[in-house]
């Protein structure tokens, strides 16, 4: 299959793709690692007149502990997190999901910023993002502005981020001691999306009680979903099986997916629920709530 | 449209193409340069049999543009054999059987050899994770396995 013509173009650095962007405006689309756009383009759900290619520009491929923030470049490739020692200790919501995204040899082309730009909802980086109070960093003709990730799925492919913007960074707030995250994802195989997937980062006081929680689902409605009810319910309380019992039920009634060849409505909302609670007992069992 | 000059080294040797920005990466290999040793299987970035080595990693070249490609250094399974000798997975596949067909043992040829470039030693689990992106519809994978297993061994 051969995407429809378009012009390719290849800017060396970040303002000059800006400058790109700013010229040929929605005709234009940015290209990072392609795992999601060039199949789209293959297969002519989306056709664009011009491809901007940032896998060249420099200084947008690194992980780093910064300012109390975890930093990940936009163009950092699903392989790099994958190997990273600072994301294997300290950040277990993303040890957990990357080894399930797509497949080897997509991960060494897919990055963290095009799965979480993209805007499709079956990708699992946003519900990870939201869960952890994630912001992104964008650049545009008048500068940098940072978008709360809960500010920015506006629906469907549809995000917060102006055609002349270009997603740089994720930032992620470095998680507090006691703080655990995990991630739960049921699919049928390798390659394919979820049928459901939850995303749970949770931090307990010096109490055991949890202090902040996030939840978020994949794959469960338009946009990546905040299940913020059931992380609202679970703050203050020292959770036990009953608790989470309940969060997971509150997590999945804010599920709206549709049926396909994964499953029922019915069956989806149900998955969303258990594996909320696993991933929530996971959490919990890993910022040493002693569960 | 304009057309891109591009310059790759494709096994070792130096190419120069001018292409349409929509020309994928397996369709300058197999027409533009007429090596046709890596297989379109689905063309939708699932089989992997389209696999080749780009700049040190094994990625399916179906889902590669082009022109994305220019400046790199890209291995195909014409590259495994050198001076002669097949390559260890080469020599694997051939002794443990680890083919019926051979439509996908292109791409898992690449992704193997890259495994092994990386990995010296790899578990069974690990070889399962690292061809977990090639699907192989003849021999239910157990004897790539072998075939990895014997390379590894072979290798160290």
């Amino acid at each position: 299959m051969i995407p429809a013509a378009f012009d390719y173009h290849r800017p060396g650095t970040l303002d000059e793709a800006v400058k790109l962007l700013a010229n040929y405006g929605d005709q234009a689309k940015v290209l990072s690692g392609g795992m999601s756009l060039l199949p789209m383009l293959k297969i002519r759900l989306a056709s664009f007149a011009h491809l901007v290619d940032i896998g060249r520009v420099p200084g947008l491929d690194y992980i780093k502990e910064d300012g109390g923030f975890l930093k990940i470049g936009a163009m950092t490739r699903q392989a790099a997190l994958e190997r990273s020692d600072l994301i294997r200790s300290k950040y277990p919501i993303l040890a957990d999901a990357v080894p399930l995204i797509a497949d080897p040899l997509v991960r060494n082309r897919g990055t963290l910023g095009g799965n979480v730009a993209n805007g499709d909802p079956g990708n699992d980086q946003p519900a990870i993002m939201l869960a952890l109070g994630a912001s992104f960093v964008a650049r545009g003709p008048k500068g940098e502005r940072s978008i709360a990730a809960n500010q920015f799925y506006k629906g469907l492919y549809s995000t917060a981020l102006a055609p002349n913007e270009i997603l740089t960074e994720v930032r992620i707030p470095a998680p507090p001691p006691k703080s655990g995250g995990a991630y739960a994802k049921l699919k049928r195989k390798t390659g394919d999306f979820a049928v459901a997937a939850a995303a749970v980062q949770l931090t307990l006081n010096a109490s055991g009680a949890v202090e902040r929680c996030g939840i978020a689902l994949t794959n469960a409605g338009l946009t990546p979903v905040e299940a913020a009810d059931a992380a609202k319910f679970l703050t203050g309380k020292k959770p036990d099986d009953k608790a989470i019992a309940e969060a997971a039920k509150l997590a999945a009634a804010k599920s709206s997916p549709s049926a396909d060849r994964r499953g029922s409505v019915e069956y989806k909302k149900e998955m969303a629920r258990v594996l909320t609670a696993r991933a929530l007992k996971k959490a919990l069992e890993r910022a040493g709530g002693g569960r | 449209m304009a057309k891109h000059k591009i310059s790759v080294t494709i096994n070792g040797a130096v190419r120069e193409a001018e292409v349409e920005s929509r020309l994928l990466l397996v369709h300058l290999i197999r027409e533009v340069f007429r090596m046709t040793g890596t297989h379109v299987g689905c063309d939708t970035s699932h089989c992997g049999a389209c696999t080749v080595v780009l700049d040190g990693n094994p990625v399916k070249s179906c889902t590669v543009l082009a022109v994305q490609a220019d400046g790199s250094k890209i291995t195909t399974v014409e590259g495994l054999e050198q001076g002669g000798k097949l390559h260890p997975v080469q020599e694997g596949f051939t002794e443990k059987h680890g083919l019926q067909c051979g439509f996908c043992t292109p791409g898992m040829l690449m992704t193997t050899s890259a495994l092994l470039e990386r990995n010296k030693n790899p578990s069974e689990q690990e070889i399962r994770e690292a061809i977990s992106g090639n699907l192989c519809r003849c021999t239910g994978y157990v004897n790539i396995v072998k075939a990895v297993q014997y390379a590894a061994e072979k290798m160290r």
